[in-house]
């Protein structure tokens, strides 16, 4: 039989489109066992203390009610590795949102109503909710998120800096920004003769069936998680949260299956966000453009439950050459919500400083930003010295530049006015790490029809996970695409990466390419019709992804942007994005293209729209809903192009591709708020880019 | 569950009988902004009097050449209405730039005007609010406010009225119409809303039992320029920063009528009467314009973090105006 063509490459429509359009596609919400109840929790009122007394007696009496759960009386759980899935364990309240007890009942409107009920007193003690650049808990970290190290150095910053001819010092800040996936994050649980299935809103199904076996004293085996549909997480469903835990154990102690969705409003406070960052940054370059030295210091904050370093200065390490740097991270535990992982973590907020501080160097030294990038090209990884496996940097900002019609640009800022518009255009580089975040492992199996069945525990968070695993398995087997049955979102398959780190795709890919080639290995020795069961071959990449590369392996983008600042009203709108990529070999571009413009759509979100403060005296986030939260909307998305280079890197994996879950948003940011500055002559070191803080700006 | 009575009204009288009956009933519309805070536990009313049925959905012309707005026309349908369009693009402009489409498909015109304020603290029942109970303080003035108001607020509240659809009402001297235990009446849209004061609480002047029957519009004379403008964080869904409305006459050069409505500074659509003042008779040139801004801005006290508002609303009159004076 002839190979048919690959269709590794090609544009495939997503396969469970259509159920998804038509309503068909279940969430994790949407199964309602028989008999199932619904649980509602109730947050703390407090940012910090200890629960005194919980009253009870009128959430239970309410016709309805199955139970209340609080630390008193809840099952206990063997102690959590992420202190957060210790839920209903003790009195402690560590944040304002943390949760202090679990009403489950007949209905959704019962347990919610119950919830009210459910009395709580509190002996509050002193919070801290406000980082400062000088806050006296500020401690250097020694890792960063992704256990890159905390601090790292080369030459001698402060001589270097101190001799520079030209330099940039400048302090850029940002808001603590939330994930908020359209899908909130929800669990339905139940327990069948010592066996737990849940149905989860997860990134990876995989580790929370092992962290609910580890919580519950189970053995993998007795538990099945199950994410077939995930309705988006951008990291804050990387791991096991909060809701999966109480609904496995309301399940457990009444008996019932038992359906909890978190409520959006108490999102912001119990599933992650990005931590704020203050973010000091210094350049130093000859007259010419050389740079010579390189420091970002990061001030950010962690909480009170768990570690966690938004590893803002790591990009820093990737991009210029410069003989003296110096990059590091302070931070300090406040009672705060728990930060964790939002698409980018380090990339976005690092770059946007890092990449405003470039602009600001080719203003100072008055050569055109792209130009200035190109000339800091390194040859090797600066803070490593390995060799790239790939790095096409310089032809994104070339061919980016040329797409978006760059040049010719007068530099000079505020010149370009139409009626009480100012426009402006700017640039700004990406990058985002290759990481095999661990190994997966898959199955494939010919059957004697001709179709051939993929197994692998990958998840699908919108991005078309499936679609692109059934290409990479046609493309091995050399088989039609349409003849492979591709079986993701359970933890009973054999085990996959979350869908993090822009590296599903490389892990579970790879091990679906390995799978699919031992089986055409198998069928060619053994010829002849196919046992009824067909034949199957396993494989995975543990091996692989446990290997240390002697390359230096990274994604690399250029953003541009043109925005138009409204000189009345403050309103900053964006009038063209273009974002050029080199992530390896593009294996979809049709859902590659919608994951690239939804990460830049994101970016645009946190350059001028995102905000969120925390309240001091209330220790909370103050806009906790999506109508005070402010994602983009349609209206603020005019033209937004994407476009790559075909990038052939042969040191990743057998398909050649790097990750594009995250770069779109890495350079948007700097773009726009570089862009601004060229519109209006003013550097706005604060973002969101917001009318209030733009007028008093330009009135100033 | 959290039980509450439903009832459908059959009619008008019917409808403000039983709200007459049953203190704290609250009539539903299209829903939109009391279901959420019903959800929220902001609003808990024992009894929901369904009036969306009522026939009070029509756009009717009025004998003197004005408009009459049942109280249940939907959103979009009033924004879309032509003669609103034609004789009133001013309250078309506000409606659109409000909410959502899918908002604005139900929304109704009574409802939109009782909608409430959006601050933080009043959505937030762990927190206190003397909005939404007396007597328990203001967070606000102290934490997050920059989207509240800079005129007429108290030490009690500092929230603003969010309608769009409010603001143009106020400048085209539109007159709510109220059917009441006592029979109907009509107030003015400027004065429907109350300022805070020390019963923060009360957001207008209706009366227990009243229902909003109809908006009237008197005739919208010729020559009449008129335009909403909106600032806001995004570009769509979102509540106003600063809006105002402006409708204006210029003839030989002077301003022959002006009014001036402005959205997002106060517990009220604030009708700027200092500045109107200063715009009559004056010549239709910026520095008239800016002059009436800052007659009327005189009086704002701003908070810490909202004082942009004020150059806001100041830039925004100016253009408002300068826009209108150009087309006339």
């Amino acid at each position: 039989m002839a190979a048919a063509p690959s269709p590794l490459g090609e544009p495939l429509v997503r396969r469970e489109g259509r159920e998804k359009v038509t309503g068909a596609a279940r969430y994790a919400a949407e199964h309602t066992p028989p008999g199932c109840a619904y649980a509602w929790p109730v947050p703390a009122t407090i940012a910090r203390g200890r629960i005194t007394a919980l009253d009870t007696t009128a959430a239970l009496a309410l016709p309805g009610v199955h139970a209340v759960l609080t630390h008193l009386d809840a099952p206990r759980l063997a102690a959590p590795g992420d202190r957060t899935l210790a839920v209903l364990q003790d009195d402690r309240v560590p944040h304002r949102g943390w949760y202090v007890a679990l009403v489950v009942a007949d209905g959704l409107e019962t347990a919610r109503a119950a919830a009210e009920e459910v009395h709580v007193s509190y002996e509050p003690e002193p919070h801290d909710v406000r980082l400062t650049p000088d806050h006296p808990g500020l401690y250097e970290a020694e890792l960063a998120n992704g256990l890159y190290p905390g601090t790292r150095e080369r030459g001698d910053f402060e001589a270097a800096f101190a001799a520079a001819p030209a330099t940039v010092d400048a302090t850029y800040t940002m808001p603590p920004l939330h994930n908020h996936p359209m899908e909130p994050h929800a669990s339905t649980a139940r327990w069948t003769h010592g066996h737990l299935t849940v149905h989860d809103s997860s990134q990876g199904a995989t580790k929370v069936r092992d962290d609910l076996a580890a919580l519950f004293g189970l053995g993998p085996d007795d538990v099945t998680v199950i994410s077939e549909h995930v309705g988006g997480g951008f990291g804050s469903k990387g791991t096991p949260r909060p809701q999966v835990v109480l609904a496995a154990m309301a399940a457990q102690v009444t008996g019932r299956p038992v359906k909890l969705a978190l409520p959006r409003r108490q999102l912001p406070a119990v599933v992650g966000h990005r931590a704020p960052t203050l973010q000091r940054v210094r350049l130093g370059a000859s007259r010419e453009g050389d740079l010579t030295v390189l420091a970002q210091e990061v001030t950010t904050y962690t909480c009170t439950v768990r570690g966690f370093v938004e590893g803002a200065a790591v990009p820093a390490r990737v991009m210029y050459a410069s003989p003296h740097s110096r990059t590091l991270h302070r931070v300090a535990a406040l009672d705060v919500p728990s930060p964790s992982w939002m698409r980018a973590p380090g990339e976005a907020p690092g770059m946007y400083a890092l990449e405003c501080a470039v602009d600001e160097l080719a203003v100072h030294l008055d050569i055109d930003p792209v130009e200035l990038r190109i000339r800091n090209e390194p040859d090797a990884e600066p803070d490593s010295g390995r060799p790239f496996s790939s790095r096409h940097l310089v032809e994104c900002l070339r061919q980016g530049a040329d797409r978006f019609g760059w040049l010719p640009r007068d530099r000079r800022p505020a010149l370009r006015r139409e009626g009480d518009l100012l426009v402006g255009t700017g640039v700004a580089a990406a990058t985002y790490p290759y990481v095999l975040v661990g190994g997966s492992a898959a199955e494939a199996r010919a059957h004697p029809d001709g179709t051939y069945r993929i197994r692998v525990n990958a998840t699908d968070i919108g991005t078309g996970a499936r679609t692109v695993l059934a290409q990479i398995a046609a493309a091995a087997l050399g088989a039609p695409e349409d003849h492979i049955r591709i079986e993701i979102g359970s933890s009973d398959l054999p085990p996959g990466v979350l869908a993090g780190g822009s590296g599903g795709t490389a892990s579970w890919g790879w091990a679906v390419h390995k799978a699919a080639t031992a089986l055409v290995a198998r069928l060619r020795e053994e010829p002849g019709p196919l046992p009824p069961n067909g034949l199957a071959a396993t494989a995975d990449t543990y091996q692989e992804a446990a290997a240390t590369s002697p390359y230096a392996r990274h994604s690399f983008g250029a953003h541009f942007a043109e925005v138009q600042v409204d000189t009345v009203t403050g309103e900053v709108r964006v009038r063209r994005l273009l974002g050029m990529f080199a992530a390896g070999r593009i294996l979809n571009p049709r859902t590659a293209r919608s994951q690239l413009i939804g990460g830049m759509t994101m970016g645009l979100g946190m350059a001028l729209t995102e905000d969120c403060e925390l309240d001091p005296v209330h220790g909370d986030f103050t806009a906790c809903d999506l109508a005070s939260y402010h994602v983009p909307v349609c209206a603020d998305i005019h033209g937004i192009e994407v476009h790559w280079i075909d990038e052939d890197d042969p040191h990743l994996n057998p398909m050649g591709s790097k990750g594009i879950g995250e770069i779109g948003i890495v350079g948007t940011a700097a773009a726009l708020a570089n862009a601004f500055w060229h519109a209006t002559g003013i550097r706005l070191r604060d973002l969101p880019l917001t009318p209030d803080k733009v007028l008093e700006r330009l009135s100033g | 569950m959290k039980p509450f009575g439903y009832v459908r009204a059959g009619s008008v009288a019917h409808a403000v009988q039983v709200a007459a009956e049953r203190p704290g009933a609250r009539f539903l519309g299209g829903g939109t902004n009391l279901v959420d805070l019903m959800k929220l536990g902001v609003e808990s009313p024992p009894l929901l009097i369904d009036v969306s049925r009522l026939p009070l959905d029509r756009i009717e012309e009025l004998p003197d050449g004005g408009l009459r707005i049942g109280a249940m026309v939907r959103n979009s349908d009033l924004a879309a209405a032509p003669a609103v369009r034609d004789r009133y693009p001013v309250l078309s402009q506000a409606v659109l730039s409000g909410a959502s489409g899918q908002l604005r498909n139900t929304a109704t015109t009574g409802g939109n005007l009782l909608q409430r304020t959006r601050c933080l603290y009043f959505q937030d029942v762990t927190k206190p609010c003397n909005k939404r109970a007396p007597g328990t303080g203001c967070p606000a003035r102290e934490g997050a406010h920059r989207d509240l108001a800079v005129l007429g607020h108290s030490e009690h509240c500092v929230a603003t009225q969010p309608s769009d659809l409010a603001v143009a009402l106020a400048a085209l001297d539109a007159t709510v119409h109220l059917h009441g235990p006592d029979g109907e009446r009509g107030v003015p849209v400027t004065t429907f809303h109350r300022l805070p004061g020390d019963r923060p609480d009360r957001d207008t002047v209706i009366r227990t039992g009243e229902l909003i029957t109809a908006v009237e519009l008197p005739p919208a004379l010729p020559g009449l320029h008129m335009r909403y403008r909106k600032a806001r964080d995004r570009s769509s869904f979102a509540f106003a920063l600063v809006s105002v409305a402006a409708v204006l006459a210029v003839r030989d050069g002077a301003v022959r009528h002006a009014a001036l409505a402005y959205g997002g500074l106060a517990h009220r659509p604030w009708r700027a009467r200092a500045a109107e003042a200063v715009l009559h008779g004056a010549s239709a040139t910026e520095d008239t314009f800016a002059r009436a801004a800052d007659a009327e801005l005189a009086a704002a006290r701003p908070l810490r973090d909202n004082g942009f508002k004020v150059a806001l609303a100041r830039g925004l009159t100016v253009g408002v105006l300068a826009d209108l004076a150009a087309r006339a």
